[in-house]
């Protein structure tokens, strides 16, 4: 590893916002008011952050909302101007952070290939050049002639996505891209990252998604209120994350007033092989982690573990009644931690943990409602909320008439 | 765990630079250049050949306002005829201040328009005021050939001198650019800049020799009008283009001793325009 180079290097960079608390946005606001002290709120987006990532390393940036990702990155790129320290970048680098920046909706593929080209540093004749193999990734040829705003969103992402990848930048900076677009693009974009990666392009990718930063990165860092929590191999970064957020939801129960008899310290999907995951795949065996601390006692509790969607339908839910290591009393202070283990029968969608504590065959003594909210992917179309086993026979009759289903 | 401080160091690439934030300037004068001119393109297109009759609209203008005011000072108050070839002078006139006010105009709110390419993409910020008067100035290279097919029909005979018109409009397009910096860098810190350079540019029109010529005001006030850098450009373009006897700009305002003031006036808005925009352009993204 001695022989290989640091592509990047952020040498203790920090970004601080000032914002007025009552913005003075006129001439005349600031005429009337000379003297007015404006109040200042100093935001601190980035603290004294430093990372190295090697050329040709994939690499993740995680972090919650507010955790000053998009800010570090924007620094990265160039968009912002990092109050102190330096970064240091080696080779051509993608200007911008997001798919489908300066398309112009009134204007034809063509025109905005050129636009966006000449923005990479291309001249227009370059890439005029290099259209071809942009709508031929794209697979728009057959809609050269629109104008981008009669484009599905689908089709605009597909250009969009398809100019990054055929760009010759040495570094790409990604933010949250692979939310859009439908499940066969996604794949060739998953495709092409690997291809990017296999390729030795250095990439940073900025998501708030474990599952991506799991399956493509080399490194991740998790960046915390603008601090530099840790760097290191995915899995790591992945369950520091998970611990970040439960400890957000016991914050979040602690303000909500009573605390019940008992807490959810965490409520977690874990994939098939133990890792905590925000987005799991239909049909791969799928464990729904929860951990409870324990205030007061309870004589024969029964947890319930229930899932819901969006809409609050109760897709699913059960209990530890007949689990003989539920049956004892709960005692304070006590941990208790409950897996149920599935093959995810989920159809796609978006989806919560719900957790209670009840007595037996009666009163609820605590509730959490979406402790956990996850997403499953994968499923068939049309398969509706859960697959249930099934078998389709399909008989013929003799004659050329309809067949029954 | 191991900190973050103590994860090994790794030598930087010897190719590595300094990611130095947004400029006014910064990333290449090709990629610059190259901007530039794609957006203005682009934005003259969509402005002017969104219509079959495009070319024609973007004549409209200018023709509307000069056969209103060719009526009014021509017709009516009877102002033109102290002035030769005065239909010819007031379209003329009319052509290159418009490129100056629409320019100007547009460009206030050039820099927040933007923002969806301001806060996601690294380019020099100076593409933005620069381009919006690009638009304008393919505009005014159009309107100018339709003013001398007006100029021929007219009657004026062609003269060398004509060829000398890119000497004024070259420090008419640095002014406005300048301007333009000015103004759309303002706007992003305060946004009544909008009404209050429409009144100002509103003001400018009365004040410069568009619908008049500076020898028509009274003496004394002649030279102080004068003052302004876009009246000499005017003076003198009426001199060279339209009327040979005009006495040009230098005499008008009394000798080259005077005409240092307009020249101190046009460099220091350009250099005012350049360093306000540098001065703004890192934090630009921030303050949207």
């Amino acid at each position: 590893m001695a022989d290989r180079y640091a592509g990047i290097d952020v040498d203790r960079v920090s970004k601080t916002f000032r914002v007025p608390r009552q913005h003075v946005g006129t001439l005349k606001e600031r005429a009337m008011h000379p003297f007015r002290r404006v109040e200042i709120d100093e935001l601190r987006a980035l603290e004294d952050v430093s990372f190295q990532v090697l050329e040709g390393e994939f690499f993740g940036i995680v972090g919650r909302n507010g955790s000053g990702k998009s800010t570090l990155l924007k620094c990265l790129a160039g968009i912002y101007k990092a109050d102190t320290g330096r970064i240091l970048i080696a080779g051509r680098l993608t200007p911008f952070i997001e798919l489908g920046v300066g398309f112009n909706m009134e204007l034809t593929a063509l025109d905005n290939v050129v636009i966006n080209g000449v923005m990479m540093g291309l001249t227009p004749a370059e890439a005029r050049a290099r259209f071809d193999d942009v709508i031929a990734f794209a697979e728009l040829e057959d809609f050269l002639d629109l104008k981008l705003k009669n484009y599905s969103s689908g089709m605009q992402v597909r250009l969009a996505f398809s100019l990054m990848v055929q760009s010759d930048a040495d570094v790409l900076l990604i933010d949250e891209v692979l939310a859009v677009g439908d499940a066969a693009f996604q794949q060739k974009c998953f495709n092409e990252f690997r291809r990017l990666r296999d390729e030795g392009r250095t990439i940073v990718l900025v998501t708030h998604d474990m599952a991506t930063i799991e399956r493509f990165c080399h490194r991740a860092l998790l960046l915390e209120r603008g601090h530099l929590m840790v760097i290191g191999d995915p899995g790591e970064v992945g369950a520091r994350y998970m611990e970040l957020n439960f400890e957000r939801q016991r914050g979040a129960a602690g303000q909500g007033g009573g605390r019940g008899v008992a807490t959810v310290a965490g409520a977690w999907i874990e994939d098939a092989e133990g890792r905590a995951v925000d987005a799991a795949p239909h049909g791969e065996p799928l464990t729904v982690h929860v951990a409870l601390d324990v205030h007061e006692a309870v004589e024969r509790p029964e947890i319930h573990v229930q899932l819901t969607n969006d809409d609050g339908v109760r897709i699913f839910g059960t209990t530890t009644r007949g689990v003989d290591a539920a049956e004892p009393a709960l005692e304070p202070g006590e941990r208790v931690e409950v897996r149920v283990r599935m093959d995810n029968p989920l159809g796609v969608g978006r989806f919560y943990v719900d957790v209670g504590v009840h007595t037996e065959g009666g009163g609820m003594l605590a509730y959490e409602g979406r402790a956990r909210e996850f997403i499953v992917h994968g499923a068939p179309e049309n398969s509706g909320l859960v697959s249930i086993p099934h078998q389709v026979e399909v008989q013929r009759a003799g004659s050329p008439a309809a067949a029954p289903r | 765990m191991s900190t973050p401080a103590a994860t090994t160091s790794f030598p930087v690439s010897p190719e590595a630079r300094e990611m130095r934030g947004p400029s006014a300037y910064g990333g290449g004068w090709r990629r610059f250049v190259n901007l530039t001119w794609i957006i203005g393109l682009t934005e003259y297109r969509l402005t002017y050949f969104g219509s079959v009759l495009g070319y024609l609209w973007s004549l409209m203008r200018p023709l509307m306002l000069f056969g209103v005011l060719y009526v009014v000072f021509s017709q009516i108050v009877k102002f033109g005829d102290q002035i030769p070839n005065y239909p010819v002078l007031l379209l003329f006139n009319i052509v290159l201040f418009n490129f100056f006010s629409d320019s100007t105009q547009r460009a206030v709110t050039a820099v927040v328009d933007s923002e969806g390419i301001v806060r996601k993409m690294h380019f020099p910020r100076l593409v933005i005021p620069l381009s919006t008067v690009l638009t304008g100035a393919l505009n005014l290279f159009l309107s100018l050939f339709a003013v001398f097919v007006f100029l021929l029909a007219y009657g004026v005979s062609p003269r060398w001198t004509w060829l000398l018109l890119p000497l004024l409009i070259l420090p008419l397009i640095a002014i406005t650019a300048a301007v333009s910096m000015i103004v759309s860098s303002l706007y992003v810190r305060f946004r009544d800049v909008a009404p209050i350079w429409f009144v100002a540019s509103t003001i400018m029109f009365y004040g410069s020799p568009v619908l008049y010529a500076i020898d028509t005001v009274p003496d004394a006030s002649q030279r102080y009008l004068l003052f302004n850098p876009i009246a000499m450009l005017l003076e003198q373009g009426r001199k060279w283009v339209i009327d040979p006897s005009a006495r040009g700009a230098i005499d008008a305002i009394g000798g080259w001793g005077w005409a240092l003031v307009p020249i101190a006036v046009f460099a220091a808005l350009c250099a005012l325009g350049v360093w306000l925009f540098d001065r703004e352009a890192p934090a630009i993204a921030e303050r949207l």
